[in-house]
This record gives structure tokens, C-alpha cells and sequence, in this order.
């Protein structure tokens, strides 16, 4: 339980290769091979991307803060709702996770670096290509996909001259996550410090290892399901073209094998972030770590037999329906046992409430309430009536973005005095949280009296009866989109200085009983744990 | 790192990358999966031998019950053309062989390749449902204006579970004359 | 949860002060008219219900535990992490909740797919962007397109979608069936997947191209019942409505003999004035032209053409017929259209100001010559 010293750091100066810092200039971002680096590569892309996501956001509230067609095209409100969530999912979430992962993998397993550091440049810089790559769409003849972005065939087929680029873009965005991902499986599974046992591994590191399980099963699969919407494009198979013999509904069953795991991979790593914060600020041991780990592998292994439930109204048999809504309600049981051991952990601690705390806390709450959503639609007849409506755009939304988002920002503000070695400033630190918090309920809370009602997703204008909800629901949406900014201050704000206080090496009150990672000077030295560390802070056995 | 680290490390980078290439492969074994789930009646409807011919044999006409099949007709994308049914219902004792004419016809000045894709409903019906001649076994080409009759000749195989009193059948016509001019 | 969610609303409201426009504010599921429909919704709220409770409990725990165990209270943090007894509890009590939940699930469920013992067939086919509707015993056989006032307010920006009634909620011909009779739908798509919902019906089902599926409703009382299409379609997926009416058999009856005889009579084939011919015109084109070229004929920019100043539509009659009745590979055939309609819209696209062409012409009926179509 002893804090290990940071003498090892003085080690370092033995390691000529790893004496010196980073290249001087620009060319250091571009080069290197730094784990810390590429996390910030990671971290900053994947913020410049929420911004870009968040923008289209904006421009979908706006037309629907009123019935009419106001600002845009419905072909144009298509992409963008295509567009959101692809560059939500893929260039803002799961980047901004491998960038955590990045940072604070190899700092919590005792490990110098990332396994493979120059896959990593890699894996990042092909993900700058494929978002960019994306995002030229925009610019084409015929507009970027609109089709949705489960990009279900026949209609992405209808796509202009977007459709080959944007296929192209999903590769090299799924070659980029499988890349980090075998990176970071690799680093959890070979680099860790020999004190460093398995079940001694911090939750985050646990959840990311099952989520890069997942990642190497799933994103091919996605990659051949694209594959095959291009060679029936444009090489005559007709591998979802009923004209030859091929079946639509193919294509939806192949992608929700990907698309259901996927969204588990944007989850765990929020589960893991979530174990991490909470224990420090009750300043209690996180209850039930084990059963911690085995709820996390079940959820990841049923989140491969459960797909089609994306799929209820697609005109499956009655065994079918069956056999994914008992699946699908299992589900309920490990994530249940989470929320639990997350109350648990604290049920009689000794709480304070900075700013990743109240993140953390309100992601349980907010969370279990996407979770309930999610709960009722696993009931097939019932999800009859939310499928495709707005009920679902809140249930999904509120797992999102109060859970994964708000994770997001509880990591950054938790971990950020010990990156830079300076303080945000906690009081803007806590009108973020406040306004964010308020304002995501504003947001999506009314989205599910819209889809009770029968507002469909996906349609830029509605019927007057869905006036009121959805203009409060735009209104929620401004105040949220604009508090992001404040967040986006703080980190330039702590990156420059901060407060100015001095952060201790443990920063948060007795953290280096929680994590390696405390234990370490702050700011962080661009090298650490050159040899790695004897002493193994685990405070649940 | 030292060098043995690196070397594992590699290995296993090296390893974690074929399971991806072979998951990339397991999307596309997704495909005839498919239809090994369709035929369990698991996920899916009838793909795979509703468009291949069952030799007629002789069946016990079971009078006991009347089976009302529908026939449906659709035409892809608005393809120029005229599809139907002779009729859009007929009542049907299991194990007697009827014949139905379907009607179609080309209305462009040039020809025309199209293929007619079953469906039926309830889909699990489709096993019983067994085509001795049907135009949807191969592609049709139409010449300019031809107007084609073609009969399609079944029998719902007695086997049939009682609790299907209504069955429809669908054709849709697809025109695959861009497809085959490339081919 | 009505209430919470009342209250929720209500306070969320008085906190903003929002200027409210309508008094109609739905929170909950509609119940709906059907059997089907009302076990659905007795579902939702079973397991509305038990969220509650859940959420009451682990709520409650964790702020009672946010204000009674902070250190500003001077709280000493206890050190237990674990207790397998509870852990025990918390796994079993949700798994014997999901049971219960199962079996009204499966029940419902069970309901809803027995499809057989129907009385009647409809066969429902989607279309970008609108419905067609085929009845298989009588015959009956027309498409169903957004009514024409809702097609002018969202395109044209002159007319405030307040102001129309059940704005993009109805239809130029919605779908009639009679009560209490058990009818099978039957669902298909000419292009791209669409879904076809009536809340107060309890389902939605896809329509897949090459493919059909089946649904089922007995509809208890007359009345009027308003939907939507739920699976992205492209452009005008927001502009596909449906519209159930529901009528006593007598009625029924009636509405079939007179649609059937509306629908064999010979299209009238007389000459018609310009002014008839225009207006004509113009709800042909609302119905079949708009999605692609727009209410000013000016198309969308690289995906398609203007009619406005187009040599194609103000140069020659003839080939401009035969172009409309072939399609090409980008535009579908518009060989369905009758003589009179054709004559209509061919007029309206070269004469309208709002297309803004001015031919100063008028095509009548009689001058659609069959191009390829010699029979009939």
C-alpha cells in the first residue's frame, strides 16, 4: 500500500537513449513516438472533432427549433445527421479514449512506453487522413452520405460521387482504431510492471483491454460489410441487391454485429474512468473490483449475441424476436451490478465534490436513466413503438453523451494538474459542470416524450404537435453546445498556467493510493518508468 | 524496453493483427452464415430455394383444408413495364398442383433483361412452397414491346403446418438490363 | 411516472418561462385504439414502473450518500470494498425482475405475430416518397401522397405550417379499412427501406425492397389514424405520412364501390382550359416532381436538374413526353401517369411562373400520342 518514491525518475539519466526530450518544433508532433504525445495528439484532434460534431449538432437543433424547413435542405439535414454521428463515433469519442489510453496506460501499469510507439504515430496520423478524408465528402457533387450512418443499403447507394470516399474514409479509420487497439492490447499484456498482476490493474486499464478485444473483432467485420456495399456499387455483386439475389437485411445483421459491440467500446472505457474518479473522492476502495472486471467481459461477450435487437421491426420470425429480447434484457444484470458498485463505492465514504467528482457522479445517474431506456426497448412488443422514434435518440444520446462525453471531460479535468502541473480553475471548472448538467437534460430529457408521442428520427421538419418539446429541447441543445466552450477555455487556461497553484505530485488528497500515475512528479517527465516500478498501490485486496 | 519485451511485444502485434485480417473474413463467412441462420429460422426469411424447381411428384390431396394463397406484384424503381397476376388470391388444398399465369410486358422501345425475386410470407412457409415452372428460376428478356405470359406451376407440399391459412407470395421485377449490357 | 414527468415538465417550463404556443403536451405513450396496442402500452408502463422503483432506490442511495457522507461533514471514509452476500442479492433480485418482465413480453409478443385467421389483405408498398396501397380482395389500388397545403408550407415558405391542419400528418388519399375485421398487412419497398408506423395501431413494420413482411390490426372504433415513415428513406423521408381511416363495415362498403368505380372509369380525355390544365398541373407536380425539382423548378445542384429555363421542358412537345413516359437511368418512367395527367403537368412545367418557365403554350389530353405504348 506504500507509495512508491519517485526515484526511479532519477534512474532515467543511466538510459542514454532515454535521456533526451522531445524534438524541438513542429516536427515533433509529426514524428513522434512518445505515448504521452501521441495522447495529446489524440486528445486534441478528437476536441477539435467534438467542436466539428458539436457544430452540426447546432445546425440540426436550429432546424428543428420550429415546424418548417428554415434553414436547410432536407437532403443537406440528412448528411449532417449522418455526419454528426459518424464524426462523433469516430473521430471524437473513440479518438479522445485511445488518447486517454495513450497518456495513461503505460503511466498506470508501470510501463516506459506504449508496446509498439511507432504503429502508434501511425494509427494516429491515418486517423487525421480518414477524418479528413470524411470530411471532403462534404464538398462533393451530391453531397456527403445521407443515408444515415448505419449506411443501410439500398439508400447509401443513392449517395453522389461521396460514396467511394467515404468507404475509403471508414477504412482507413477502422485500419487507425485496429492499430490502436492491438497497441493497447499489447502494452496491457507484455509491458506491465512484473509487480503488476492482472487483477491488481487499475479499472481503466481492465476496461480498455476488453474494449481492444473488441475493437480487433469488430471494426473488420464493418470494414467487409463497406467493402461490400462498394463491390455492389461498383462490381456488380449483389451481396445486399435483391436483383441478384442478395438481401438488404444482410447488410443490417453484419453491421450490428460491429454496431453493437461498438457502442460497448465507447461505453467501457467510460465505465473505467467512471471506476477510477469515484474511489478518489469518496476516498474509499472501489467496491467489488472483481466483480468490477467480470461484469465489464460479460457485457463485452454479450454484446456480440445481441445485435438484431437493433433490428426488431426488420420482419424477423418469432423465434428471432425471442431469442435478442431475452438476450438483450440479460444485459441489464452486469450493468446493473455496476451502477451498484459504483453507489457502493460511495455509500459511506468521505465524498468531496470537485469537478471530476461531480461529472462522475451525475454520469451514474444520467447514465442509469439511458440505461432504463435501454431496458425498456430490449421488450420487443414495446420496442414496436420506440424503434426509430425519438425515444431512441434520447436513450442513446443520454449513454453518450452524459456518460461517455462527461467521462471524457471528468478524465481531462481529473488527470490534466498532473499532465501540465498546473491547476484548472475549479470554479469555472464547476459552472461547466452545472450548466453542461442542467443543460444535456433540457436536451434529450423531452426527446422522449417526443418519440412517445411519435415523432419518427431523422426528419428535418414535424408535425405542429411536436413544436413546444422540441424548441425547449433546441434551446437545451444552444445552452449545451455553447457551455463546451468554458471547457474548452479551462484547458487552454491550465495548459498556460492555470491558477497558478503549485499541484503536489498526488494532486487529489491521498490519490497515490489509487494509481501509479500519482506517484509520479507533477507535471509528468516525458519519460517515466524507465525501470519500472516494485511497489504496486492496489487498495482492493 | 528491452529487447526481449520488444521482440514478444511484436510477436504479439504480429498475432492480434491476424485475428483482425480473419475477422475481416469472418464478415464476408458472415454472408452464407446468413443463410445456414435463415434456414435454422432463426434470423431470417426464406432466401436460398425458393427459386429453384422441385421435381412434381404425386401428392395425397389433402380436402380437409383450404390454404388461401395471395400473389403479389412489384415493380422495381418504376421500371417501364407491366407486371400482375392473374388473379390476386386462390384458395388451395394442399397437394394439388395449380398453375398460375403471370403477365408482363416490356412498354420501352428497347430490350429488356429482368429478374422476378420471390418472397413469401410468412416467410417460414417458403419450404412448403414448391415451384415445378416458375419464370423467377432464371433472368427474362423481354425483346422491344414484348408482352410475355408465364405460367408458374406450384403445389404447397402437404406437409404444411395447419396453422398457415394464409400465404403470400411476391414477385418482384427488377430491371438488370444495365447489369447485363456490363457484363 | 405521468406525473413526475408532468411535474418535471411543469417545472422545467416555469424555470425557462418559455413563451407556450400549444397546450398539447404528450409525456407518455399513446395507448392506442388496438388490442395489440393497449398491451403494448401496459408493458411500457410495467416496466416504466419498475425503472422507477430502481431508479428511486439507487437514486436515493446515492444522494443520501451524497449528503450525509461528505468530508465538509466531517465523514470518516469506512473501508470495506466488497461483500459478496450483497453482490449476491444485486445480481439475483434484477434477474428474477427480468423474468416477470419476460413472460407479459413474450405473451405480447406472441399476439402480435400471429398474423393468421386475417380476413382481408392489404398489400403496402413504399415508395420514395410516398405510400401505394394495393387492396388484394377488392382490387382497390392507389397511392398515397402528402396532402398538397403541407407539401406547399414546407416548400414554399409562404404559408406558416401552423396554420395548416395536421401539418405533415395527412394525406391526399388515405388508406380506409373497415373495424373490427382482422387485416393483414403486407409490406414491401420499390427502392429503399421504409417503415411503416400508426402509433395508435402499436407497431411499425419495415418495407424491404425484393422482400415482404406481414403485420396485423383490428381496429375497435372508427376514427382517424395518423403515422409516419420511420426508416430513413432519403430526402422527403420526413414527408411520407400515412393516414388510417377506420369505418364501420356499411361504410366500407360504400367507400370501396365508389373508389373502384372512380378507379375504371376512362380517364376524361377533353380538351380542358389553360387555367384548368395548370391547376391540374400543378397537384400532379406537387405529387410526383416536387422531391427532385422543387417548388420553383430549380432542382438541387448536383443532384438535380432545373426545370427553370430547361431546353428539355420548354423545347419540343414530343420528345419531352416520350422522355417523361421512358425515364432514364436517374429518373424514374413516369408511364403511370393518364393521358389527362401527363397533358397537365406537361403544361404546368412549361407555363408556370412559380417553375418559372413561360412558353405561353397548353398541351391537351388528345396530344399525348402514345410513344411506345401502342396497345391500349
Amino acid at each position: 500500500m506504500s507509495a512508491v518514491t519517485a526515484e526511479h525518475d532519477h534512474d532515467d539519466h543511466h538510459h542514454d537513449d532515454h535521456a533526451h526530450g522531445p524534438e524541438k518544433g513542429w516536427l515533433r508532433w509529426v514524428v513522434t513516438t512518445n505515448h504521452k504525445d501521441i495522447g495529446t495528439l489524440y486528445l486534441v484532434f478528437a476536441l477539435a472533432m467534438f467542436f466539428v460534431g458539436g457544430t452540426m449538432a447546432m445546425i440540426i437543433r436550429a432546424e428543428l427549433f420550429e415546424p418548417g424547413m428554415q434553414f436547410v435542405d432536407p437532403q443537406f439535414f440528412n448528411s449532417m445527421t449522418t455526419m454528426h454521428a459518424l464524426v462523433m463515433v469516430f473521430g471524437a469519442v473513440m479518438p479522445a479514449f485511445v488518447g486517454l489510453a495513450n497518456w495513461m496506460v503505460p503511466m498506470m501499469i508501470g510501463a516506459p512506453d506504449m508496446a509498439l510507439p511507432r504503429m502508434n504515430n501511425m494509427s494516429f496520423w491515418l486517423l487525421v487522413a480518414g477524418i479528413l478524408l470524411l470530411a471532403s465528402t462534404l464538398f462533393m457533387e451530391g453531397g456527403a452520405p445521407a443515408g444515415g450512418w448505419t449506411l443501410y443499403p439500398p439508400l447509401v447507394l443513392q449517395t453522389g460521387k461521396a460514396l467511394p470516399f467515404a468507404i475509403f474514409s471508414v477504412h482507413l479509420l477502422g485500419i487507425s482504431s485496429i492499430m490502436g487497439a492491438i497497441n493497447i492490447v499489447a502494452t496491457i499484456l507484455n509491458m506491465r510492471a512484473p509487480a503488476m498482476s492482472l487483477m491488481k490493474m487499475p479499472m481503466f486499464v481492465w476496461t480498455w483491454l476488453i474494449t481492444g478485444f473488441l475493437l480487433i473483432a469488430i471494426m473488420p467485420v464493418f470494414a467487409g460489410a463497406v467493402t461490400m456495399l462498394l463491390t455492389d456499387k461498383f462490381f456488380h455483386t449483389s451481396f445486399f441487391d435483391a436483383a441478384g439475389g442478395g438481401d438488404p437485411v444482410l447488410y443490417q445483421h453484419i453491421f450490428w454485429f460491429f454496431g453493437h459491440p461498438e457502442v460497448y467500446v465507447m461505453i467501457l472505457p467510460t465505465f473505467g474512468v467512471a471506476s477510477t474518479i469515484i474511489p478518489v473522492f469518496a476516498r474509499k476502495p472501489l467496491f467489488g473490483y472483481s466483480s468490477m472486471v467480470y461484469a465489464t467481459a460479460a457485457i463485452a461477450f454479450l454484446a456480440f449475441i445481441v445485435w438484431a435487437h437493433h433490428m426488431f421491426t426488420v420482419g424477423m420470425p418469432i423465434s428471432g424476436e425471442l431469442y435478442f429480447m431475452y438476450a438483450t434484457m440479460l444485459i441489464a444484470i452486469p450493468t446493473g451490478v455496476k451502477v451498484f458498485n459504483w453507489t457502493a463505492t460511495m455509500w459511506k465514504g468521505a465524498m468531496t465534490f470537485e469537478t471530476p467528482m461531480l461529472f462522475s457522479i451525475s454520469f451514474v445517474v444520467l447514465f442509469t436513466l439511458g440505461g432504463f431506456t435501454g431496458l425498456m426497448m430490449s421488450i420487443a412488443p414495446a420496442d414496436f413503438q420506440y424503434h426509430d422514434s425519438y425515444f431512441i435518440v434520447a436513450h442513446f444520446h443520454y449513454t453518450l453523451v452524459p456518460a461517455s462525453i462527461f467521462m471524457l471531460m471528468a478524465g481531462g479535468y481529473y488527470w490534466l494538474p498532473k499532465w501540465t502541473g498546473h491547476m484548472y480553475n475549479e470554479k469555472i471548472g464547476q459552472l461547466h459542470f452545472w450548466l453542461s448538467a442542467i443543460s444535456v437534460n433540457i436536451l434529450f430529457f423531452p426527446q422522449h416524450f417526443l418519440g412517445l408521442a411519435g415523432m419518427p428520427r431523422r426528419i428535418p421538419d414535424y408535425a405542429i404537435q411536436f413544436s413546444d418539446w422540441n424548441m425547449i429541447s433546441s434551446i437545451g441543445g444552444f445552452i449545451f453546445g455553447a457551455s463546451q466552450l468554458l471547457f474548452l477555455y479551462i484547458v487552454v487556461d491550465t495548459i498556460k498556467g492555470g491558477t497558478g497553484e503549485k499541484v503536489t505530485d498526488e494532486v487529489w488528497e491521498d490519490a497515490h493510493k489509487h494509481g501509479l500515475e500519482w506517484t509520479l512528479p507533477s507535471p509528468v517527465p516525458y519519460h517515466t518508468f524507465s525501470t519500472p516500478p516494485t511497489v504496486i498501490p492496489c487498495d482492493h485486496d | 524496453m528491452n529487447e526481449d519485451v520488444a521482440v514478444k511485444n511484436k510477436r504479439l502485434g504480429r498475432n492480434l493483427a491476424i485475428v483482425a485480417i480473419a475477422m475481416f473474413g469472418f464478415g464476408y463467412a458472415l454472408v452464407p452464415l446468413y443463410d445456414v441462420l435463415c434456414e435454422w429460422k432463426w434470423i431470417e426469411r426464406d432466401r436460398p430455394d425458393a427459386i429453384k424447381a422441385i421435381p412434381e411428384t404425386a401428392y395425397e390431396i389433402d380436402k380437409s383444408r383450404e390454404v388461401n394463397v395471395e400473389f403479389m406484384t412489384t415493380l422495381n424503381e418504376s421500371t417501364p413495364m407491366i407486371f400482375s397476376a392473374e388473379m390476386t388470391q386462390l384458395k388451395v388444398h394442399p397437394g394439388e398442383y395449380h398453375t398460375v399465369n403471370f403477365y408482363a410486358e416490356n412498354k420501352t422501345a428497347s430490350p429488356m433483361v429482368a429478374r422476378a425475386i420471390p418472397s413469401f410470407s410468412p416467410a417460414l412457409t417458403s419450404t412448403y412452397f414448391e415451384k415445378v415452372e416458375c419464370f423467377c428460376f432464371s433472368e427474362q428478356t423481354f425483346a422491344p414491346h414484348e408482352k410475355k405470359v408465364m405460367p408458374m406451376r406450384f403445389v404447397l407440399n402437404p406437409a404444411l403446418p395447419h396453422e398457415y391459412k394464409t400465404i403470400t407470395l411476391s414477385y418482384t421485377f427488377f430491371d438488370n438490363t444495365q447489369t447485363a449490357i456490363k457484363k | 411516472m405521468k406525473k413526475i414527468k408532468q411535474l418535471f415538465a411543469g417545472a422545467m417550463l416555469t424555470t425557462f418561462g418559455l413563451p407556450i404556443a400549444q397546450a398539447d403536451y404528450a409525456l407518455n405513450l399513446m395507448e392506442g385504439v388496438t388490442k395489440v396496442s393497449n398491451d403494448i402500452y401496459d408493458l411500457h408502463m410495467l416496466i416504466l414502473w419498475i425503472c422507477v422503483f430502481i431508479g428511486i432506490a439507487v437514486f436515493g442511495t446515492i444522494f443520501y450518500s451524497i449528503y450525509h457522507h461528505r468530508k465538509s461533514k466531517g465523514h470518516e471514509a469506512a473501508h470495506f470494498h466488497e461483500h459478496t452476500t450483497v453482490e449476491i442479492i444485486w445480481t439475483i433480485i434484477p434477474t428474477i425482475i427480468l423474468v416477470a418482465m419476460a413472460i407479459p413480453a413474450t405473451k405480447t409478443m406472441l399476439e402480435l405475430d400471429d398474423v393468421q385467421e386475417s380476413e382481408m389483405s392489404i398489400k403496402v408498398t413504399g415508395k420514395q416518397w410516398y405510400w401505394d396501397y394495393q387492396y388484394l380482395d377488392s382490387g382497390v389500388h392507389f397511392e398515397s401522397h402528402l396532402d398538397e397545403i403541407s407539401e406547399k408550407s414546407h416548400r414554399g415558405h409562404t404559408i406558416d405550417p401552423h396554420t395548416v391542419p395536421n401539418y405533415l400528418l395527412s394525406v391526399d388519399r388515405p388508406l380506409v379499412i373497415p373495424i373490427n375485421k382482422k387485416i393483414r398487412f403486407v409490406f414491401t419497398s420499390a427502392d429503399v427501406i421504409h417503415s411503416w408506423w400508426v402509433p395508435d395501431l402499436g407497431w411499425k413494420k419495415d418495407a424491404n425492397p425484393g422482400f415482404i413482411n406481414e403485420a396485423w390490426t383490428s381496429v375497435p372504433t372508427p376514427g382517424v389514424y395518423r403515422g409516419q415513415c420511420t426508416e430513413l428513406c432519403g430526402r422527403d423521408h420526413g414527408f411520407m405520412p400515412i393516414v388510417v381511416i377506420a369505418m364501420n363495415q356499411g361504410d366500407y362498403d360504400n367507400w370501396v364501390k365508389t373508389t373502384l368505380e372512380k378507379q375504371n372509369a376512362k380517364p376524361d380525355l377533353s380538351d380542358q382550359s389553360h387555367e384548368q390544365l395548370m391547376a391540374n398541373g400543378s397537384s400532379v407536380y406537387l405529387k410526383n416532381c416536387v422531391a427532385c425539382h422543387q417548388i420553383d423548378g430549380k432542382g438541387v445542384v448536383g443532384n438535380y436538374p432545373a426545370l427553370r429555363g430547361s431546353a428539355k421542358v420548354t423545347g419540343g412537345v414530343d420528345p419531352l413526353i416520350g422522355f417523361l413516359q421512358a425515364g432514364t437511368s436517374k429518373m424514374p418512367s413516369f408511364a403511370k401517369l393518364k393521358d389527362n395527367e401527363l397533358a397537365a403537368v406537361i403544361t404546368y412545367i412549361r407555363n408556370s411562373p412559380d417553375i418559372g418557365n413561360k412558353v405561353g403554350d397548353e398541351i391537351q389530353p388528345k396530344a399525348i400520342t402514345p410513344v411506345y405504348d401502342d396497345d391500349e
